[in-house]
């Protein structure tokens, strides 16, 4: 990696531990981020620079002291070119280090700006063999030196931000009802189910699963709710007119999921709560679905279900799934 | 078994773009083509074998913990199942062999099954 700062060895370690795979998991993220983040904001600003009439041996001296291996060549407060390691060893090969910077550096440099995302800069190294680039701001001044290992450092950091917000979101959720206080806290989520359609069944189950976790429950817990929701909400979209609605209220003792809907009901419930038995049509049993056990998978997720259903008016489905062993009691009462 | 090992034995081909989920450890394998009898008796962590190529097959894994996915007879899906399988980092594989060589194969290399038993009225999901 190009490193134009000179971050302590201990830093750059404890950096190191954070890429790993977090950089393969993300690479969509970093893609993202590459636009959404600006040069200027992951480039290195405290400049070493050096002047045009400076001679090469003390560039050398210069970059083994600061521990570089690049820099900005001002003139009068104007960037002029940009002198490199690989410039110092040509003049090295000739033993020519008496020489003036001006008659090794690289000018005029190619720059970028600072207020450019850095994926402008990512094309400028890709096409080119440079190390290193000035930065310029919107009044052409030089702002800073940018290397690829800011830009790797720079993605890090923003990615570790990003970590940091989806951390901070679940420690949130977590303490939601600890934080809350009333004589009953409860939290509800409504999801608006439509008819057929297949393409997004199973959204508003993965997404009420999702919540669960972040609200710190049990994996166990979340995986049962996730499945009578997916059930019940692949029977609003396979058998409802008008599809219906899904409503989940968390309460820290229990969640209770009701699945409600305007038609054509069901004819016989006590029959369709049996193993096997499905109206379905063959169209949606090609899905993969229509199997008759939605109904029967639900009640054993659940601690508490009641059906009830009129036909020509419309299905309500009520589960409840207790937290807590004080509660149990109440379920199996209920059974 | 880890995913890698699992694309191994099924001359499988990584549909998803889980490079990083191929680390991850698969406790044993489940074959079915109705969505619900999976959702009934699937054990977390286990890799599903199924026939079936629409996103419910991804959303049925990612309620049920599901580890990976594997299509059989070659079977290519629509690209929005690839596209929610990325979402969810729920890696999608797809093996030329069918159902019954692809158990098989699997069972030789002691890979248990996690079908769990169906008791009425115990839930053990």
């Amino acid at each position: 990696m190009d490193q134009n700062g000179v971050p302590s060895k201990k830093k750059v370690n404890k950096k190191s531990v954070l890429i790993d795979d977090r950089v393969a998991e993300e690479i969509t993220r970093v893609e993202e981020l590459s636009y959404e983040i600006k040069i200027g904001e992951v480039t290195t600003h405290n400049l070493i620079s050096v002047s045009p009439h400076e001679t090469m041996i003390q560039v050398v001296e210069l970059f083994r002291h600061k521990r570089i291996s690049g820099a900005p060549v001002i003139d009068d407060d104007h960037l002029v070119g940009i002198i490199s390691m690989e410039d110092l060893i040509r003049c090295l090969l000739k033993s020519d280090t008496n020489s003036e910077v001006k008659k090794y550096m690289t000018s005029p440099p190619t720059v970028v700006k600072a207020s450019d995302p850095v994926v402008e800069a990512l094309k400028v190294f890709v096409n080119t063999h440079f190390g290193r680039l000035p930065v310029l701001d919107d009044e052409g001044n030089l702002y800073g030196i940018l290397t690829k290992g800011d830009i790797t450092m720079g993605l890090l950091r923003a990615l570790q931000r990003d970590y940091q917000i989806e951390e901070l979101r679940r420690y949130r959720a977590s303490h939601l009802f600890e934080d809350i206080e009333s004589d009953r806290s409860s939290l509800i989520l409504r999801y608006q189910i439509k008819p057929h359609d297949f393409t997004n069944g199973g959204a508003a189950s993965s997404n009420i699963k999702r919540a669960l976790i972040r609200l710190g429950a049990a994996p166990m817990i979340a995986r049962r709710v996730g499945i009578a929701v997916y059930e019940a909400e692949m029977n609003l979209i396979i058998h409802t007119t008008n599809g219906g609605v899904i409503r989940v209220e968390i309460e820290p003792h229990r969640i209770s999921i009701d699945a409600t809907d305007d038609g054509p009901g069901i004819e016989d419930v006590q029959q369709a709560m049996k193993p096997g038995y499905s109206t379905a049509t063959e169209e949606i049993r090609e899905l993969g679905f229509g199997a008759g056990m939605g109904l029967v998978n639900i009640s054993r997720c659940v601690d508490n279900m009641i059906l009830e259903s009129t036909p020509g008016k419309g299905s309500r489905m009520r589960m409840k799934i207790y937290l807590n062993e004080d509660s149990v009691g109440e379920a199996s009462q209920s059974k | 078994m880890k995913v890698a090992e699992l694309i191994s034995i099924v001359n499988g081909k990584l549909l998803s773009n889980g490079a990083s989920e191929l680390d991850r450890e698969i406790k044993g394998a489940f074959c079915a083509d109705l969505m619900s009898d999976v959702l009934a008796s699937i054990q977390p962590e286990a890799v599903l074998l199924t026939g079936l190529c629409n996103p419910q097959v991804i959303r049925t894994a990612q309620v049920a913990d599901v580890a990976a996915v594997v299509l059989v007879r070659g079977k290519l899906p629509p690209s929005d199942t690839i596209t929610l399988a990325n979402q969810e980092k729920i890696p999608l594989i797809s093996s030329p062999f069918g159902m019954y060589e692809l158990s098989g194969r699997l069972f030789v290399a002691s890979l248990p099954s996690l079908e769990g038993r169906i008791i009425d009225g115990q839930c053990e999901c």
